[in-house]
């Protein structure tokens, strides 16, 4: 009985959040300006929260230490653009090398785009999974950091030229539509990818990460289950490379390179491996520090005639490398361990404070 | 006694030039319990790990409920290495992955308990009746078959309850006590529905106590799941106690079975092992 009530309380609970939710979103947008770094930070945020939670559901919830997820980033964006731009922007975009024919009068609504994105990421993902995960934990790292590097090479290589433009990358991509868009997006995938997890096939995925040969023990067929993790993982790794596409309107292939993993585990790590909850604050959290609140750092500033020392372009980064080695060495846990900020989570502490006060009454 | 659940037949296991298990033949029958015994690095649990699929044997074949389902030659480098016995008279490739073999209906325990430590005790039960779920990921992510995952939980309860863990369910496995622990892990073997349960050391570590414990535990196991054990263990009065039959192990080859009281007074036996073990 209490079980009913309180899944009737985390439902009404959810309700008031979400619409919490959308009023903060309503009101960014409509009393800010449109140059406001707020709105920068949130939906960039967004985006990050989304490829963050994707390599999260490898790395926390599968025990599989992937860095590929800039790899499937680049894929999804380049499937979205090349099949997206406006096929009236065109000859344009694509003036120095032309366009391959077959992609000349092609264009796909924004929607289709993003799922193909998914799509063409997790296509890949499914040809390339089953050699490389069959190496051991570094290897595995190892080799889909390399494979993240190919990807970008072979993107930005001259034979494909007439599809994704070369070496001088894609323009003219759709922006969001409105400034709703990407939360609405990111919000389906993370919704889903959070079903995901507390399916019976999200239980498989962790006792895998628990104990591969306990799970093997238990009738868990390996091979499948870190397939279709490494498969679901990079479709939404696509999608948010899609995403991350329309937001910057303009791609190359350096656009994902390995400082893009770099600042994804950064974000994983620091909001907790095996946190989906935690990925998205951290998410907010360092892309506010990185383009807001910590900006200063790459200025140079003077106080009177007194020049700050250190002060100076790449000096941010710096910091951040800092912030992570402190992360890994003091707080392994990052800010969420493997808990959830969830109903449970809050019922659970109101629930402790009630008992530890009204001990002496029962 | 007629019915073989399990038939072991000529396992040789050989790791470079280590034979850990040397020409191994032993029979289970259905609802028997039969204790596998023998000193310290005798290669029970290697017998094991073969019986499961975890490693292919080097020669031999694994026969469950009358079928072949574990069948191996050596090949390779090890055709010149190879320092068993009946080398030709098995010509069959059937390695089996451990989840396989689990599907067929051979579930084990682990000598140093492996349960998934972070998870909690209803999950840990859960996760053992994945392998068994009709559903693909999309139809399981979106509750699409919601009655299958309600069906799945109850029979976890109901498992839990017969065994007494319910009260625990939502407990962190690895915080129960030790033999809660090993219940535990017994308990999510029988949630693979297994026709066979092994066994690995399932008393290792526990108190006398504990051992009086487990030892019901496993009879009412045994008579309540209709099940087939057979187990590795130490401790002398549980093995005596349980055992319809018990097989001795030394150095890999098998040198004596029978009745708890034939083995008693096996000179052999008491030789190789049970003067040892007085002495422990
Ligand atoms: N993977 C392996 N590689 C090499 N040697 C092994 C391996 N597994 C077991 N052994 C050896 O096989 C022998 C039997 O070990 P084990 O089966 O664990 O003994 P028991 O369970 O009877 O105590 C030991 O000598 C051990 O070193
Ligand atoms: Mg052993």
């Amino acid at each position: 009985m209490t079980e009913k009530k309180n899944t009737q309380l985390k439902i009404l609970f959810s309700v008031i959040a979400l619409f919490v939710c959308a009023g903060i979103l309503f009101c960014v947008n409509h009393y800010t300006r449109p140059t406001f770094m707020l709105r920068t930070v949130m939906q960039l945020g967004a985006i990050y929260g989304l490829v963050a939670v994707s390599m999260n559901l490898l790395n926390g919830f599968t025990g599989l230490f992937s860095l590929g997820q800039a790899g499937f980033m680049a894929i999804g964006a380049y499937a979205f653009a090349i099949f997206t731009i406006p096929a009236k922007s065109r000859p344009g975009v694509y003036y120095l090398y032309g366009v391959a024919d077959w992609l000349s009068n092609l264009q796909l609504p924004i929607w289709a785009g993003l799922v193909l994105a998914g799509l063409v990421a997790a296509i890949l993902a499914a040809i390339i999974g089953a050699p490389v995960l069959r190496l051991k934990s570094d290897y595995f790292a190892i080799a889909t950091l390399g494979f993240a590097e190919i990807v970008r090479i072979i993107v930005g290589s001259s034979p494909m030229n007439r599809i994704t433009n070369g070496s001088l990358g894609l323009k003219m991509i759709p922006k969001f539509p409105n400034f709703y868009f990407p939360f609405i997006v990111v919000g389906i995938c993370i919704l889903i990818i959070s079903l995901l997890i507390r399916s019976s096939y999200g239980r498989a995925f962790k006792a895998i990460r628990e104990d591969e040969i306990a799970a093997e023990a238990m009738g868990i067929n390996l091979a499948k289950h870190k397939q279709l993790s490494f498969i679901i993982s990079s479709f939404f790794a696509g999608v948010s490379g899609a995403l991350m596409g329309m937001y910057l309107g303009a791609i190359t292939s350096t656009t994902f390179n390995v400082t893009l993993t770099y600042n994804i585990l950064l974000i994983v790590v620091i909001g907790g491996m095996g946190s989906i909850t935690g990925s998205i604050l951290s998410s907010f959290l360092v892309i506010a520090a990185r383009e807001w609140w910590l900006r200063f750092l790459d200025m140079e500033m003077f106080i009177g005639s007194f020049k700050v020392p250190l002060l100076k372009s790449g000096f941010r980064m710096v910091v951040f490398s800092l912030i992570l080695m402190i992360v890994v060495l003091f707080f392994r846990q990052g800010i969420m361990g493997t808990r959830e900020f969830n109903w449970n989570f809050i019922l659970n502490r109101l629930r402790k404070k009630k008992n530890a006060g009204g001990e002496g009454c029962e | 006694m007629s019915e073989k659940v399990l038939s072991v037949q000529d396992v040789t296991m050989q790791f470079g030039g280590v034979v850990a298990v040397n020409n191994l033949s032993l029979e289970v029958h259905k609802g028997e319990i039969v204790c596998l015994i023998g000193p310290n690095g005798a290669g029970k649990t290697t017998a094991f790990n073969v019986i499961t699929g975890v490693y292919a044997p080097t020669n031999g074949a694994v026969e469950f409920e009358e079928k072949t389902i574990i069948s191996n030659y050596p090949q390779g480098k090890m055709e010149k290495l190879y320092a068993g016995e009946h080398k030709g008279k098995y010509k069959k490739v059937l390695e089996p992955t451990p989840d396989k073999i689990t599907k067929l209906g051979i579930a084990r325990t682990f000598q140093n308990i492996r349960l998934f430590k972070s998870l909690t005790v209803l999950e840990n039960v859960l996760i053992a009746k994945h392998m068994r779920m009709k559903a693909n990921v999309f139809a399981d992510t979106f509750l699409i078959n919601w009655k299958e995952e309600k069906k799945m939980r109850e029979d976890a309860l109901e498992l839990l309850r017969i065994l007494d863990l319910y009260e625990l369910k939502d407990e962190k496995s690895s915080s129960l006590p030790y033999g809660k622990q090993r219940h535990l892990e017994i308990a999510r073997a029988l949630a693979t529905n297994p026709s066979l349960l092994l066994l690995d050391e399932p008393a290792a570590g526990l108190n006398p106590q504990e051992t009086d414990e487990l030892t019901d535990f496993i009879r009412k196991v045994r008579d309540q799941f209709h099940l087939t054990v057979f187990m590795i263990e130490h401790h002398m009065n549980l093995v005596m106690d349980i055992s319809d039959r018990i097989y001795v192990i030394d150095f890999g080859k098998l040198i004596a079975n029978g009745t708890p009281n034939e083995i008693q007074n096996n000179q052999r036996v008491i030789d190789a092992y049970l003067g040892v073990a007085e002495d422990e």
